[in-house]
Parts: structure tokens; C-alpha cells; sequence
């Protein structure tokens, strides 16, 4: 009889180990997954940008330093290399759009071009498409790191090999209202 | 203000076991009308007087074929059936700027949910409105009006795509669409089937002269067919009052989720004004698919009518109720 409980509590034991292994597993699994989705979205962002120069810098010939900012800031961008760098650079590149978008508020020829309205909008969704990777990584990989320390997942975690994701800071707090950039034109 | 990730799945999880109970329900529901009305004829009709005796209960049998059929047609082709009933149109090549930025919305949504991109459909109609359905994120389709795509600007339109996705990453759609697949068919049954008993055994008079040939049997049969009667009677306002509370409770759930995509209660609040304020009823949403918009696509003034009936027959909670619970929530 006594064996028997042994047994049970034993198979109990083991299959909570496996699912709380694999649920570790999984969400580690998110959390990589939700950082390339990251990626995905910059490097799009890059690919927009040499559009949008070309589409633009007929009119806006006279303000050849911000252009010229703006694909410095890629080219450094593209460049990156390491988590802090490329959170350095992006920022910079999303800083210098910025300052072009809010040029060509100032040319209202610019926006009679239909191409450049077009433009935008697949700019501002791509800011956006960054903001929400990013938000979607920090909350998974939130998920993750509350997962690894309850207890008694925290006893499996070692096992796992789960250590805490670290979470997307924003590092210039004057970022945090700037980032929607919305120039729709209705 | 991250969702725990148990609740979101235990959240998937009811829609899930609701579902598979919402088919089986479905079945049982047929197989009773059918072998209800083979009993019926089977202590009714007089054998003797014509000469026929029925042994086979081949209604029951029919029915409850027929039944299997539908539950496996709406588990597989529901969401087509409600995209088709509101004459949508999918949108895969994007011409308008409207239509682009509705495309490049539902992919930030897509992104920010963690879900895959879920098709998207064009109601040709002049009201603002939108649904979601499909089985799960895979097969998920969201659908709008044309009069929400020109009325939202780009903050209100994510917003409310942000809802639809959120029913979508709960299940909601799968038990929502289910519903809406059912409830017509439950309403057709029923009225079909009493009208069939109706003029076909004429119920009453059969049934006073089975009482008086079979004594006990008889009175047996009496207490089976009016159970059945009243089934096929209450059926159809069961299955829509069920429809109704069903989504009632999930509206206030999709918008706290869809404030968590977005981050933005704020846009979802003035959507959902704009939304009221449009006071035409949506034509091209019939009632069958109502339980799945994001607001009432009836007559919204219905709605304004308090107290419990009108509670009761309301779809959706008041949309006073879901602004305040989302200015709670710092919009």
C-alpha cells in the first residue's frame, strides 16, 4: 500500500516537472521569437527610408542637412552592432524622421504629392509597428521573467536554463511622448 | 498591466469547452426533435384506422444526421456563412489610402497581440460597425464598414481593430460564430418541424383519442409531446437570449484587452463615441450576426431603454457602461 502512494506522488511529481518545464521552455520560446519580430521591423524601416529621401528631396532642396541626417542616422543604424548600440542608433534614426516629418509640414506642396502621403502613412505604421514589437517583447519576456521566479516554477528554472529577459528600456524619457509620429492626412 | 498569462488561457480555454458543449447541445437538441416526433407519431397516429404503424423512427435518425451535418459545416465554414449573410468583401489588394491604412493598422495589431495577421473584410455600409469571427487566430477574419473606415481617424480605427483582435486571441470568435450558425438553424427547425406536426398529425385531435384507446401509455405520450411542443417553442428565444448573454459579458473583456494592445484607452473611448452617435442601424448585419459586432448593429436607441428587458434583449452593454469601465483604466 505504502508503495503504491510512493508511486503516485513519484508520477505526480514527474509530470508537473515536465509541464513546468515546458511551459518555461515555451515561453523562453516567445520571448527570442518577440525579439526577432524586432529586428523584422527595424530592418524594414530601413528599407522604407531610401524611398522616402528620394521621393522627397526635390522639394526639399534646401534643407539638405536634415536629409542628410536622416540617412547618416540609417546608414549608423544599419551599421549597429549589440543590444545598447542598436537601441542608441535607432533612436537616433527615429529622432531625425522625426524632424524630417515635421519639414515636410512646413512644404505643403509636398503633401499635394500623393507618394508622399502614401509614404507616410507606411512610415508612421512602421514607427508604430516598432513601438508594438517592442511593447509585445517587453511583455512576454515580463511573462517569462515572473514565470521563472514564482515559486515553485523557480525550482525548474535552473534545469531550464531560464534566466531573466531583460526588458526594451526607453532610455531618453523625452522619447516617451515623441514616439507616435501622426501626420495623417485626411 | 500585462495580462497573466493564466488568464488569458483559461479565458481560451471556457471558450474552447463552451464551444464543443454549444455542438453537442446543438445535436441533442435535434436528435430530441426528431425522436420527440417519432414518439409523438408513434402513440398519435391510430394504426388500426389507417393502416400504418410507425416502427422506424427515421425523423429522429434523419434529424440527427442532418444535425451532425450542420455542426460540422458551422465549425468549418460558420465564418464564411456570417461573411457572406453581411455581403463582405475581402480586402487583399489595398486602392484607397482608407483601405491601406486599415491594412497597415491590422498588421501593428497583429504585431502587437503576437498573433498572426488575420484576413480582413469590407461591409459595404454606410454605418459604423465591425465584427470578428473564425475558429481560432489562424483562420481568424475581422470585418468593418465602409462607413467606419471614412468616420475613425488612424488612433480610433486601431482601436477598434485592437477589440476585434482581442476577441480573436480569446476564442471568443470560435463560440461567437458558432452561435451565429445555430441560432438560425434552431429558429428554421423549429419552425418547420411544428409546422409539420401541425398540419401533418393534427396534434390535438390525435392525441384526445390516443388518451382514450391506450388509457396509460397514452398519458405517457401526452406528457412526451407537450415537453416536445414546448421545446419547439421555447427554442428559438433560448437559443437567441443565450446568443445575447454570451456576448455581453465578452464586450467589456475584448475592450480591456484591446486597451492592452494599444495602450491607448483613450482612441478606443472616442471610437466607441462615434460609434453611438452614428445612430443608423448597421442594414447589412441581420440579427443573426448582431451578438458578434462591436456595437449593436440594431437600432441603438433599443438599447437606450433600461431596466431588465431591455437588458435582457440587448446584445451588448449600454456603451456609457464600457466607457466608464475604460476611463477606470486611465483613458
Amino acid at each position: 500500500m505504502g508503495s503504491w502512494i510512493f508511486l503516485a506522488v513519484l508520477a505526480i511529481a514527474v509530470i508537473w516537472l515536465v509541464s513546468t518545464y515546458n511551459r518555461l521552455i515555451a515561453l523562453k520560446g516567445q520571448v527570442a521569437n518577440a525579439w526577432k519580430q524586432i529586428d523584422v521591423q527595424l530592418k524594414r524601416r530601413h528599407d522604407l527610408i531610401p524611398n522616402l529621401v528620394d521621393t522627397v528631396k526635390g522639394a526639399l532642396q534646401f534643407e539638405r542637412d536634415t536629409l542628410e541626417a536622416v540617412i547618416q542616422a540609417r546608414t549608423r543604424a544599419v551599421n549597429a552592432e549589440g543590444v545598447k548600440d542598436v537601441a542608441q542608433a535607432e533612436n537616433m534614426l527615429t529622432q531625425a524622421l522625426g524632424r524630417l516629418f515635421a519639414l515636410t509640414e512646413a512644404y505643403p506642396e509636398l503633401k499635394a504629392v500623393g507618394n508622399v502621403s502614401q509614404l507616410q502613412e507606411e512610415l508612421s505604421s512602421t514607427e508604430n509597428r516598432i513601438a508594438f514589437s517592442r511593447q509585445h517583447y517587453n511583455d512576454v519576456a515580463t511573462n517569462y521573467n515572473v514565470a521563472q521566479e514564482q515559486f515553485p516554477t523557480n525550482l525548474v528554472a535552473g534545469l531550464a536554463k531560464a534566466t531573466p529577459a531583460e526588458l526594451w528600456e526607453i532610455e531618453d524619457p523625452g522619447e516617451r511622448g515623441v514616439p507616435k509620429v501622426d501626420l495623417s492626412i485626411r | 498591466m500585462a495580462h497573466r498569462p493564466s488568464d488569458l488561457f483559461s479565458q481560451q480555454e471556457q471558450n474552447r469547452r463552451k464551444s464543443s458543449w454549444l455542438l453537442l447541445g446543438f445535436v441533442f437538441f435535434f436528435a430530441w426533435v426528431g425522436f420527440g416526433g417519432d414518439i409523438a407519431l408513434y402513440l398519435l397516429r391510430d394504426a388500426e384506422a389507417i393502416g400504418y404503424q410507425h416502427r422506424v423512427p427515421f425523423l429522429g435518425i434523419i434529424a440527427t444526421i442532418l444535425a451532425a451535418g450542420m455542426a460540422w459545416a458551422a465549425w468549418r465554414w460558420g465564418d464564411r456563412q456570417v461573411l457572406w449573410s453581411t455581403r463582405a468583401m475581402e480586402l487583399i489588394n489595398p486602392v484607397t489610402a482608407g483601405q491601406q491604412r486599415l491594412v497597415n493598422v491590422a498588421e501593428e495589431m497583429a504585431i502587437a497581440s503576437g498573433m498572426p495577421k488575420a484576413k480582413l473584410w469590407i461591409v459595404p455600409d454606410a454605418d459604423l460597425n465591425a465584427f470578428a469571427t473564425g475558429r481560432d487566430p489562424a483562420t481568424a477574419s475581422i470585418a468593418v464598414t465602409e462607413g467606419l473606415l471614412e468616420a475613425l481617424d488612424r488612433d480610433e480605427l486601431q482601436a477598434v481593430v485592437a477589440h476585434e483582435y482581442a476577441h480573436v486571441a480569446r476564442y471568443d470568435t470560435r463560440l461567437m460564430t458558432l452561435v451565429a450558425a445555430m441560432v438560425g438553424a434552431v429558429a428554421l427547425v423549429s419552425d418547420g418541424m411544428g409546422r409539420f406536426l401541425w398540419h401533418g398529425g393534427r396534434v390535438g385531435g390525435a392525441a384526445g383519442r390516443a388518451v382514450g384507446k391506450r388509457g396509460g401509455r397514452g398519458a405517457a405520450g401526452i406528457v412526451v409531446l407537450m415537453l416536445w411542443l414546448l421545446t419547439l417553442v421555447v427554442a428559438p428565444l433560448v437559443s437567441r437570449l443565450v446568443a445575447m448573454a454570451i456576448s455581453r459579458s465578452r464586450e467589456y473583456l475584448a475592450d480591456a484587452t484591446a486597451a492592452q494592445f494599444t495602450r491607448n484607452p483613450a482612441a478606443l473611448i472616442s471610437a466607441l463615441e462615434k460609434l453611438d452617435d452614428a445612430r443608423h442601424p448597421t442594414l447589412a448585419v441581420g440579427r443573426g450576426a448582431a451578438h458578434l459586432c462591436i456595437v449593436d448593429p440594431g437600432d441603438r436607441r433599443f438599447q437606450r431603454w433600461k431596466g431588465f428587458a431591455g437588458d435582457l434583449l440587448a446584445s451588448h452593454p449600454p456603451i456609457e457602461a464600457r466607457i466608464l469601465r475604460l476611463q477606470a483604466m486611465g483613458g
